[in-house]
C-alpha cells in the first residue's frame, strides 16, 4: 500500500473478496521527506499515514517493510548506471522486477501468504487450460500492463490486480470516497518516486560526473563538443550546440549515445526511425508461446504511455555474431518504423490484450542507411546488465 | 487473547490511576487561581507531587512536571547545557534514546556544543576509562554529562553513581534518563545526587499512569535554563498552566513504585518480574539456539530481554508473533514504521546485520506466567518461518 488512492481500494477489494489481507507499505527511501508537495514524492511519512489510515479503515492489520538497500541496488544504481552506459531505463519496471515481484513476494511467501496484490491497472486472466495470463486494464487510459511487462508466469501466479476490471480512475476514486478513505482525491504520483523534484536531468548531473567528448554525425565526422553524453537521450534536438549547420540546413537530433567513446551522434530526423529492436534479456509474460522461434504477428510497445504498434516477433539465434553457441534475442519487426527508440527500454510484446512477453532493448536498426546497409544504432556489443 | 510484551514502549494503565484520571478531570480550577476552586487544584497537584516525589526518593520541589519523558530529558540537557554557557562539551554515551541523541547533536549543530561520545562495551556499558579520560582532557569546558540509567533496548544497567562520582569531581553536573529504569529498578535521587547527579528524567506511561506527563528531577541546588516561558511555574523552569489530572493520575502509579518496595523484602515487583524475564531467556536458548541475548545478562532490567536472531529479521519475527497474538518489538527506533538499524547495538560493536535480526521482549505489571508461556509456544514456528523467510529485504552480502 503506498497510500496512494489505487492500493487503498485494490486492498479493500482483496478483504471484500474473502482474502486474508495484510497491508503492506515498501520503505524504499532511508532517508524519506517528511511531508508531500504536490503529487511529488514517495515514501514519505504522509504516504505511510494514509495507507495506514486506509488499512485500519477497512480493519486490516498493516506494517512498514523496509526494502530501502534493495531499492538502492536495485533500482536506484541501476538507473544510475544504466544512463551512465548510455542506456534509458524504467525504474518503474526494474522496481516491479527485482521488489515488489521478487524481493517483497518471497519474503512474504516466506512468511505464509499467498500473493501479492497491487492497485495496477492491469488483468490477470485464466485460460482454458487453467494458465494465468497478463492482460491490459480495461481502463486502457490508465492501463499499466506496460510496467507489469517484465513478470514471469510464476509472479504472475502469485499476483492479484483487483483494479484491472475496473472502467475508469474515476470509478476508483469514487468507490475510496465511498469507503471514507482520506486518500480518494490525492493526486496521481507521475515522476520517479525517488526524484522528487522532476530534475532528473539535474539529478543525474550530480551522480554522473560529466566529461566533456565529441558530437559525431553518422559518417563519424567531428561536429563538434558537449560536456557530458549522459546528458543527452536519444531524439533531443536542443542543447546541441553545433556550430556549423548541417549541409542540408536541416535540424539535428541525438541518434545515438555511445558512452564507451563518450560520443554523441546526430543526425536528421528520418534517421531517428527504427525498423527492428532486439534484446537478448527477454522474458515472457505466463505461459511461453510454444514456437517462439517462429515468426508470429503481434503489437509492440515501447514506454509506458507509447501507443502499441502492429508488428512481427519472434526468437532468433545470435551465435554468428556473437561467436556463442545457443545465445538468441527477440527480435522485433514494426510494420511501420518506430522513433524515439533507445537501448534499455523495454519493448513490450502483446497479442491482442494479452501481454506475451518483454525485451531490454540492446539493439536498434535504424530504417535509414548510412553508408552501409544497415547501422547498428547500439553503443557497441555492450553486455545488457544482468 | 493477545499477550502483551512490550512494556518498554508503554505499560497498561493501572484501572485505579484511570479511575483518578477520570475523575480528576471533572475537577475544574486552575491551580494557579487563588479563589477555593484553585486552591483545590492546587492541592490535588501538590499532593500528587509529593506522591511522585517519594517514588523518586526526592523532595516536592524537585519534580518539574512536563508533557513527557522526551521533554525532560530534552530540558535536563539543553537547559544545563545554556546554563553552564559558555562551556562547549558534552560528554555522552553511545547508545543513548533519541530523546538524549537527537538533543545534543541539535545542539551541536545549532548552539556550538561540541559532543564527545563515550565508548560503549559488548554488554553496552559506558567505560568509564574513557569518561575519565575525556572528562580529564579539558574538564572545565565540559557543560554536563548525561547517560541512560538502564537501556531502554537492551536493558544494560550504566554504572550511573560511578559516572555521577568521575562528573562530580570536576564540578560537572549530571543528567540521567531514568525513563526505561522508573518502575522497574530502584530510582533513588537522593542517593544519585549525593553522588553528584544533578538532575534526572522520568516518563509516567512507563509505570502505569497516562500518557503526556513525564517529570524532571532537578535537585535544588541545580539551576537549567527553561525551554518554554510564560507564567513562570515550576520554579520558572516550565512555565504553562500544570497538568492536575496528569499529575494525579501520575501519582496513583508512582504510589505503587516506592524505592522500598522495588528494593524491599525479597525484592518485590522487580524480583517477581526478573524471574518471568529469565524464564523467556531460558525459553529462547532452549527454541532457539542461535539467539544471543544482548546486554548485560546479569545487570539488565527485570522486565527486558533482548536478544539477536541469526539468519533472519526482527520485523518477520514481529510479524509472525503479531499474527500469534503475541505482541513484542524489534527495539529500536522508527522512522515511517521503518525499524532502523538499531544505534544501540552498533555502539556496542555489533554488525548491521546483527541488529537487523533484533527483537525486544519486555515485561511489566501486568505480565504473568501464561504470558511467558504464550510467547515461548509461539515463538517456534514463528522462527522457522522468519529463518524461511530469511534475509529477503536485504542485500545478499550486506
Amino acid at each position: 500500500m503506498s497510500g496512494g488512492v489505487d492500493s487503498a481500494v485494490a486492498a479493500a477489494r482483496a478483504v471484500e473478496a474473502g482474502h486474508e489481507v495484510v497491508g503492506v507499505h515498501l520503505a524504499l527511501s532511508r532517508m524519506p521527506g517528511t511531508l508531500r508537495t504536490g503529487s511529488r514524492g514517495c515514501c514519505t511519512v504522509e504516504d505511510s499515514m494514509d495507507a495506514q489510515r486506509a488499512a485500519n479503515i477497512m480493519g486490516i492489520p498493516y506494517y512498514v517493510w523496509d526494502f530501502s538497500e534493495r531499492f538502492k541496488l536495485d533500482v536506484v544504481d541501476d538507473f544510475i548506471a544504466e544512463y551512465a552506459a548510455g542506456r534509458t531505463p524504467n525504474p518503474c519496471m526494474r522496481c516491479n522486477e527485482k521488489i515488489k515481484f521478487a524481493a517483497l513476494l518471497e519474503k512474504a511467501m516466506a512468511l505464509g501468504f499467498d500473493a501479492v496484490c497491487t492497485g495496477h491497472y492491469a488483468s490477470i486472466l485464466t485460460d482454458v487450460d487453467g494458465n494465468k495470463q497478463l492482460h491490459r486494464a480495461a481502463a486502457w487510459a490508465k492501463d499499466q500492463s506496460y510496467v507489469l511487462g517484465v513478470l514471469t508466469a510464476d509472479q504472475i501466479n502469485h499476483s492479484m490486480f483487483p483494479l484491472g476490471a475496473t472502467p475508469t480512475k474515476a470509478e476508483v476514486r469514487k468507490e475510496a470516497a465511498e469507503r471514507g478513505f482520506s486518500v480518494a482525491n490525492k493526486p496521481d504520483s507521475y515522476d520517479i518516486c525517488f526524484i522528487p523534484d522532476g530534475d532528473t536531468k539535474g539529478w543525474l548531473g550530480e551522480r554522473v560526473a560529466p566529461v566533456t567528448g565529441d558530437i559525431l554525425d553518422r559518417e563519424g565526422n567531428t561536429l563538434g563538443q558537449h560536456d557530458g553524453a549522459v546528458a543527452f537521450t536519444v531524439g533531443q534536438r536542443k542543447g546541441l550546440s553545433i556550430g556549423t549547420p548541417a549541409a542540408d540546413g536541416k535540424p539535428r537530433f541525438v541518434l545515438e549515445v555511445r558512452p564507451i567513446s563518450n560520443t554523441v551522434v546526430v543526425g536528421p530526423k528520418e534517421a531517428l526511425a527504427i525498423k527492428e529492436i532486439a534484446g537478448n534479456k527477454y522474458t515472457w509474460a505466463g505461459l511461453a508461446p510454444e514456437h517462439p522461434e517462429v515468426e508470429f504477428a503481434c503489437h509492440v510497445q515501447i514506454r509506458a504511455h507509447a501507443d502499441p504498434v502492429p508488428a512481427v516477433a519472434q526468437v532468433v539465434s545470435t551465435t554468428a555474431v556473437t561467436g556463442i553457441d545457443g545465445t538468441v534475442e527477440l527480435r522485433i519487426i514494426p510494420a511501420e518504423p518506430l522513433n524515439g527508440v533507445a537501448p534499455g527500454q523495454t519493448a513490450v510484446v502483446y497479442v491482442g490484450t494479452r501481454v506475451l512477453g518483454q525485451c531490454t532493448i540492446d539493439r536498434t536498426v535504424s530504417a535509414v542507411p548510412v553508408s552501409t546497409p544497415e547501422m547498428i544504432a547500439s553503443a557497441s556489443p555492450v553486455p545488457v546488465n544482468a | 487473547m493477545v499477550v502483551y510484551l512490550d512494556h518498554a514502549a508503554t505499560t497498561p494503565m493501572l484501572p485505579a490511576a484511570i479511575a483518578a484520571y477520570a475523575e480528576a478531570m471533572g475537577v475544574v480550577g486552575n491551580p494557579a487561581s487563588v479563589h477555593s476552586q484553585g486552591q483545590n487544584a492546587k492541592r490535588m497537584l501538590e499532593e500528587s507531587r509529593e506522591i511522585v516525589a517519594a517514588s523518586l526518593a526526592c523532595d516536592p520541589i524537585e519534580v518539574i512536571f512536563t508533557g513527557s519523558g522526551t521533554e525532560a530529558i530534552n530540558l535536563g540537557i539543553k537547559g544545563l547545557y545554556w546554563a553552564r554557557a559558555p562551556r562547549r562539551r558534552i560528554l555522552v554515551p553511545g547508545g543513548e534514546h533519541h530523546a538524549t541523541l537527537d538533543t545534543v547533536e541539535w545542539l551541536a549543530e545549532h548552539d556550538g556544543a561540541t559532543v564527545e561520545w563515550i565508548p560503549l562495551d559488548e554488554q553496552g556499558h559506558i567505560d568509564l576509562g574513557a569518561l575519565a579520560a575525556a572528562i580529564a582532557r579539558d574538564p572545565l569546558d565540559v557543560a554536563l554529562v548525561s547517560l541512560i540509567m538502564a537501556n531502554n533496548e537492551v536493558g544494560t544497567i550504566e554504572p550511573v553513581a560511578e559516572v555521577a562520582a568521575l562528573a562530580a569531581a570536576q564540578g560537572i553536573p549530571v543528567h540521567v534518563d531514568a525513563v526505561a529504569a522508573y518502575g522497574y529498578i530502584p530510582v533513588d535521587f537522593r542517593t544519585l545526587a549525593a553522588a553528584g547527579v544533578s538532575a534526572l528524567s522520568v516518563s509516567a506511561h512507563k509505570v502505569g499512569g497516562p500518557v503526556g506527563i513525564g517529570a524532571l528531577v532537578l535537585g535544588r541546588a541545580t539551576t537549567v535554563e527553561p525551554l518554554i516561558h510564560g507564567g513562570g511555574q515550576q520554579r520558572k523552569v516550565r512555565s504553562g498552566t500544570q497538568d492536575v489530572a496528569g499529575a494525579v493520575s501520575f501519582a496513583v502509579a508512582a504510589s505503587a513504585l516506592s524505592v522500598e518496595q522495588l528494593a524491599g523484602q525479597g525484592g518485590g515487583e522487580s524480583a517477581r518480574l526478573a524471574a518471568l524475564r529469565d524464564r523467556v531467556i531460558a525459553g529462547v536458548a532452549r527454541l532457539a539456539p542461535g539467539a544471543v541475548l544482548n546486554g548485560d545478562p546479569v545487570h539488565r532490567l527485570p522486565g527486558n530481554a533482548h536478544f539477536s536472531f541469526a539468519g533472519c529479521e526482527g520485523d518477520s519475527l514481529l510479524f509472525l508473533l503479531d499474527a500469534a497474538g503475541v505482541s513484542v518489538s524489534t527495539g529500536s527506533a522508527c522512522q515511517a514504521g521503518v525499524p532502523e538499524p538499531s544505534h544501540v547495538l552498533r555502539a556496542m560493536g555489533r554488525s548491521e546485520a546483527e541488529s537487523h535480526g533484533a527483537l525486544r521482549i519486555t515485561l511489566g505489571h501486568s505480565s504473568t506466567d501464561a504470558d511467558v508461556d504464550a510467547l515461548l509456544t509461539a515463538l517456534p514456528a514463528a522462527h522457522a518461518q522468519a529463518l524461511a523467510a530469511g534475509m529477503a529485504d536485504r542485500v545478499p552480502g550486506h
